[in-house]
């Protein structure tokens, strides 16, 4: 699929999801201010949404097993806050020169900060461990995910298990679904390409790609920090939105969540995975008051899919289009 | 002609098993060199080390008069070495045009934040990458089938379709691994001329694995013989079909002192 279908393919998802629940009555949704829930709902949707496609790049279409997505998450997250809150009043004096722009100035610069520091954490863990394959590849990332929890839980600097709180709420609709956007255009830009094609060969045959002129090595670490860059920056925007961050809720559950968002939407199809991004949002939101049966329903859904789907929602559609990215 | 390849006293060690021994081997521009052996006498492994897949233990591998010591596959491909498989390695997930693309990786002038970009450069060159991808294929018969998943290609083509993926890269030397492995006679007359028109049109030279004496000795201006990893003999076919080592190499000792 080319880049620009799916980015028609996404604006029509949110508008589409946006107009089916706007006009719904109020009284059908369990918060009674159900515009806000909407709204927040939304945001999260398209929080799932970057953090999906970006490990979509490095599971589906590169085929390395990464478990620690929240990991680098957290370091967006907390990348991020340490220019908005912790230091905010030497960021903000520094950045007086743009006025009242001064905050949404700061709040820029502090998701690309979340960002380029979660991509340095991936380029950092990826180096060494993308030697690794299958099972030993995914172990190594749950345990970077977890050493990046407990540390954050020790440093008193970044609220420890306390977490950190007072995080200005900047982050809207626009800015999320923007940057969503965006990382559904890079990642699709990046495979849709000659360039690209190196990305699949990996994941098809690591010695048949080596062999064909591929460095193996250099595109499984670049798939890690552009996940990377694109999970701190979707950390960046959820510390943002909620303005209360804790370790804890960068889990290694929280890994396991983007895992299966990007199985059920299909490894390495970016249209699957962004639908599914949205509807586990959904779906997350509607089983709330059934609590701890969210998990079941979740297995189930994943356990019924593999037997009927077991490429995903999407997965193996669209792949042998013909004519893309050639013709100008 | 100049020298190609050249490996001096190459041995590979794994564990206490020598799989290659003090081979010396020479591959000169535009030469068709078959490599034969029983099973097991190391031939893969040679590939291996050519390709870089392995290192050898001791002694040296040149390509072009650069010793090749430590560098990864890719690196050596991009000196102009691609092979084939001997059970076939194609990108499964990819159509037939995908896996040619793939390889055409190697001469990219704009990779990374060209393809973010999408700039006038990267389209004009994905244009034509496209175009030269098609003509390649369109000369080995598989125009037709650009489009549709590799793996639904019937056997011989899939084996055709890794030759065109490989002269992608744009090689000098092209090592081929038991291409006629599982083809019938009329596939294999029809491969012995695909290799010869190969090696013609696109001026390499091929060092060919190969278990079907007919083939090995219709196309080979020169062979090579290992038996457990060791040269035992080296030269035109007819000298190698006479050869007492050879022979007793494929069918046994005569029964000496008798």
């Amino acid at each position: 699929m080319g880049p620009r279908f799916l980015l028609l393919l996404s604006i029509a998802a949110v508008s589409l999801v946006s107009f089916l629940f706007t006009g719904h009555p109020q009284a059908s949704w369990p918060l009674g201010q159900m515009d806000d829930y909407l709204l927040n709902i939304l945001i999260l949707a398209g929080i799932n949404v970057i953090l999906a496609v970006s490990l979509n790049i490095v599971n589906g279409h590169t085929g390395q097993f990464s478990l620690g997505h929240a990991g680098f998450m957290a370091v967006g997250a907390y990348g991020s806050a340490t220019l908005t809150q912790i230091n905010s009043k030497a960021c903000l004096a520094s950045l007086a020169f743009l006025g009242n722009a001064a905050p949404l100035g700061l709040f820029v610069l502090s998701l690309l900060a979340g960002g380029v520091l979660a991509a340095l954490a991936g380029l950092a863990v990826g180096l060494p461990s993308l030697r690794l394959k299958g099972d030993y590849l995914a172990i190594v990332t749950l345990g970077f995910g977890e050493i990046i929890r407990v540390m954050i839980q020790n440093t008193e600097a970044l609220g420890g298990a306390r977490g950190l709180a007072g995080i200005p709420s900047q982050t809207s609709l626009g800015w999320t679904w923007g940057v969503s956007l965006l990382s559904i255009y890079c990642v699709g830009s990046l495979v849709n390409s000659t360039y690209g094609r190196g990305f699949l060969a990996v994941r098809d045959d690591e010695i048949a790609a080596e062999a064909m002129g591929v460095n193996t090595t250099r595109y499984k670490v670049t798939a890690f920090v552009v996940g990377a860059f694109f999970a701190g920056l979707a950390g960046a925007l959820y510390a943002h939105f909620i303005g209360y961050i804790t370790p804890e809720g960068f889990s290694f559950l929280k890994s396991v969540d983007v895992v299966v968002m990007v199985i059920l939407g299909g490894m390495g199809s970016t249209a699957g995975v962004t639908v599914a991004a949205i509807a586990l949002t959904f779906l997350n939101e509607a089983l709330r008051e059934a609590e701890q049966y969210r998990m079941v329903a979740f297995a189930l859904l994943l356990i019924i899919l593999m037997i009927t789907r077991p490429q995903g929602l999407l997965g193996g559609l669209g792949r042998w289009l013909p004519g893309k990215g050639g013709k100008s | 002609m100049s020298e190609l390849l050249r490996l001096e006293k190459v041995t590979v060690r794994f564990g206490g098993l020598v799989a290659v021994s003090e081979v010396d081997f020479h591959v000169a521009e535009g030469e068709l060199v078959g490599l034969i052996g029983p099973n097991g006498a190391g031939k893969t492994t040679l590939f291996n080390l050519v390709t870089g897949v392995y290192t050898p233990t001791t002694g040296r591998i040149c390509l072009g008069g650069r010793e090749v010591d430590g560098l990864n596959s890719s690196e050596i491909t991009g000196m102009g070495v691609a092979r084939t498989f001997q059970n076939i390695r194609l990108f499964n997930s990819l159509s037939v045009l995908d896996n040619v693309i793939a390889a055409f990786n190697l001469h990219l002038e704009s990779g990374f934040f060209g393809a973010l970009w999408r700039g006038a450069a990267f389209r004009a060159q994905e244009a034509q990458i496209q175009e030269e991808a098609m003509a390649l294929l369109e000369i080995f018969g598989l125009r037709e089938a650009a489009h549709t998943p590799c793996r639904s290609l019937p056997y011989g083509d899939q084996r055709r379709l890794e030759i065109v993926r490989a002269l992608a890269t744009r090689p000098k030397l092209l090592l081929l691994d038991e291409p006629a492995a599982g083809m019938n006679p009329t596939e294999k007359i029809e491969l012995m001329r695909l290799i010869r028109f190969t090696q013609e049109r696109f001026k390499l030279a091929v060092l060919l694995v190969e278990h079907d004496m007919k083939v090995v000795m219709g196309i080979c201006e020169r062979i090579a013989v290992l038996e457990y990893g060791r040269k035992i003999a080296e030269g035109t076919p007819t000298e190698i079909q006479k050869d007492k080592r050879v022979i007793a190499a494929y069918l046994g000792e005569e029964v000496a002192d008798a």
